[in-house]
């Protein structure tokens, strides 16, 4: 077959058009406590289908505004979200928190003004030193989803434990496991804790960045503080407040266990991701899925510690 | 003019009578652009044939496109001399090309992935043929064109040499060997760091060479390889490796006396 160039131009033309506008997000907050609604993200991983909206969010009504509680993984997606928060509450938006830097919490955070989105220090510096990267890959993942996203820091540094918008107290918690630096969220309101990705909830928790043993501590307190119900990072709302923690320890303890043990056992990463999920895991979403991303984040560490050294002059 | 112009199509003519002449290799399941040029460099005028039991396994994510882990299991073919691990689409398309001399037809490792691409096993019988299997692997680009993380930190040579190992007796006398070197594996793609990797690797027990095989760059940097070795419990074995620097790797392991790791691994 003989193509002229003309034709050739023709044909990428139609292959470069073929991926359409992306459909637009379903945003559907659900009412878990007076004055604060959940929008629940999809427990899958970022794929096109989803646009990236997998990660849970909370809008909380205060007297001196609407409070976000992450904005998602696009601007276009924080845009209807903060449109919709307001709608909803019937005042504007004062305050964004965002948990940590991974780009399904945080990274519309441009359709706002910087100066009223938060974050811990350790989470500002990381963004600075890798969101364009997970910026990069959100877009190779989400494409049209993610058109007119850009990389912003938050404008506002966490210092203080508690925030107060006229008379609704919330306090923050600087912790750190599932990341470098871990925001959680307590409204003294209706005591329900907003754990982030301290807290996976029938969804397999992810480890990209994760420090095991200060997620465990981690864990530990937030369990030992009284709360009520709990929103976990991923996953459905844990009305009792203690199942989604037990859960996501159990997991983090068995994950750890496990590979330690495939080291161990001399299996190869391969081999690793593909280890039997024990039952009580059975309702967990993307096990398999994080089972395998937990192998290529923890596995060679694992080895440099257990394997002997073998070399000879 | 003319008369270049008729010689020039001579010519193009015998290249494509010559090419016809040649043994084609069967049609790609997975319809890589760059099939028929890797195989035919790869297996010239050998036959070759797709088979699904060269099981060529890894995890349904390239979390990390600087380190894919990939699982190449011929253990059902009887009589496999040469296992070749191809990237069709990486600017470095072979990553390991072992000869399991005294070892069973098994290898893994991790590789690089410079964008979506086949990964594959092709596997060589003593008759010639060779037995090809595997599958599509989605990435982000750059897996061969980023710098080593130890570039990076800047503490590569600091740990060059340092080889990690273990060896494990399975059942009918063959042993599992896993070993783990410090090396940057610079693939050459990345500005003022020219090309350097290991290049050979082989498992010796006495005079024997139970395996041996050739590395390129494509394999992740801080290279990990698993092998099952004919070789019992007790018995010493020799791992000898060479860099593109001519720098020499010795390891020494001794196959634990242990029970037998569980069947079917």
């Amino acid at each position: 077959m003989i193509l002229s160039r003309r034709s050739v131009l023709g044909g990428m033309a139609v292959l470069a058009a073929a991926p359409a506008r992306a459909a637009d997000y379903a945003i559907a907050p659900e009412p878990i406590g007076e004055g604060m609604w959940l929008v629940c993200g999809a427990d899958e991983p970022i794929e096109t289908d989803n646009g990236g909206a997998i990660a849970n969010i909370a809008i909380i009504a205060t007297p001196a505004g609407t409070v976000l509680w992450e904005c998602g993984p696009s601007i276009r997606y924080a845009r209807a979200l903060g449109k919709q928060a307001e709608q909803l509450t019937g005042k504007p938006v004062v305050r964004v928190y965002v948990s940590h830097l991974h780009p399904d919490h945080g990274m519309g955070l441009g359709a706002f003004d910087p100066a009223i989105v938060a974050a811990l220090p350790g989470t500002i510096d990381a963004l600075r030193a890798e969101g364009q990267g997970y910026a990069d890959g959100m877009y190779r993942l989400l494409g049209d989803w993610m058109r007119g996203t850009d990389l912003v820091l938050p404008g506002k540094v966490i210092g203080q434990g508690e925030e107060d918008f006229g008379g609704r107290t919330l306090r923050l918690l600087a912790l750190s496991g599932h990341s470098g630096a871990d925001l959680a969220l307590l409204d003294s309101q209706t005591g329900l804790l907003l754990g982030g990705d301290l807290i996976f909830h029938n969804r397999a928790p992810s480890t990209p960045t994760a420090d095991l043993a200060k997620w465990r501590g981690s864990l530990d307190q937030l369990k030992a503080l009284p709360h009520k119900g709990v929103v976990p990072g991923h996953g459905p709302f844990d009305a009792g407040g203690m199942a989604a923690i037990d859960q996501t320890r159990e997991w983090i303890d068995w994950l750890e266990a496990t590979l330690t043990q495939a080291v161990r056992d001399g299996l190869d990463m391969v081999e690793a991701g593909e280890l039997p999920i024990p039952d009580r895991f059975a309702a967990m979403a993307a096990a398999r899925y994080e089972l395998q991303r937990s192998v290529s984040h923890l596995y060679p560490g694992l080895e440099a510690k257990l394997l002997p050294r073998v070399d000879v002059p | 003019m003319l008369q270049r112009q008729a010689s020039l199509w001579v010519a193009l003519a015998l290249v494509s009578v010559a090419a016809e002449a040649r043994a084609k290799a069967p049609a790609d399941p997975l319809g890589s652009p760059m099939w028929e040029a890797h195989a035919r460099t790869l297996f010239g005028d050998d036959p070759v044939r797709f088979d699904p039991r060269v099981k060529v396994d890894f995890p349904m994510i390239a979390e990390n496109q600087r380190s894919f882990p990939v699982a190449i299991d011929a253990r059902a073919i009887p009589g496999v001399t040469r296992m070749v691990l191809l990237v069709d689409l990486n600017p470095i398309p072979i990553a390991i090309d072992y000869r399991p001399t005294h070892a069973a037809a098994y290898v893994a490792t991790r590789i690089k992935l410079d964008q979506r691409t086949p990964v594959r096993g092709a596997v060589q019988l003593a008759s010639g043929e060779w037995l090809v299997s595997g599958g599509w692997v989605d990435a982000a680009g750059g897996g061969c064109s980023a710098p080593p993380v130890s570039r990076v930190k800047g503490d590569w040579a600091d740990h060059l040499g340092e080889i990690r190992g273990e060896t494990w007796p399975m059942a009918n006398g063959v042993s599992r060997v896993r070993l783990s070197f410090r090396h940057p594996m610079d693939t050459g793609f990345v500005a003022n760091i020219a090309t350097y990797h290991l290049e050979a690797l082989s498992v010796k027990a006495g005079e024997r060479t139970l395996g041996e095989m050739e590395i390129w760059a494509a394999v992740a940097e801080d290279p990990a390889i698993t092998l099952m070795v004919d070789g019992g419990a007790g018995e010493p074995l020799r791992v000898e490796a060479r860099d593109t620097n001519g720098r020499d790797y010795r390891a020494a392991l001794s196959v634990a006396r242990q029970s037998p790791m569980p069947a079917g691994r």
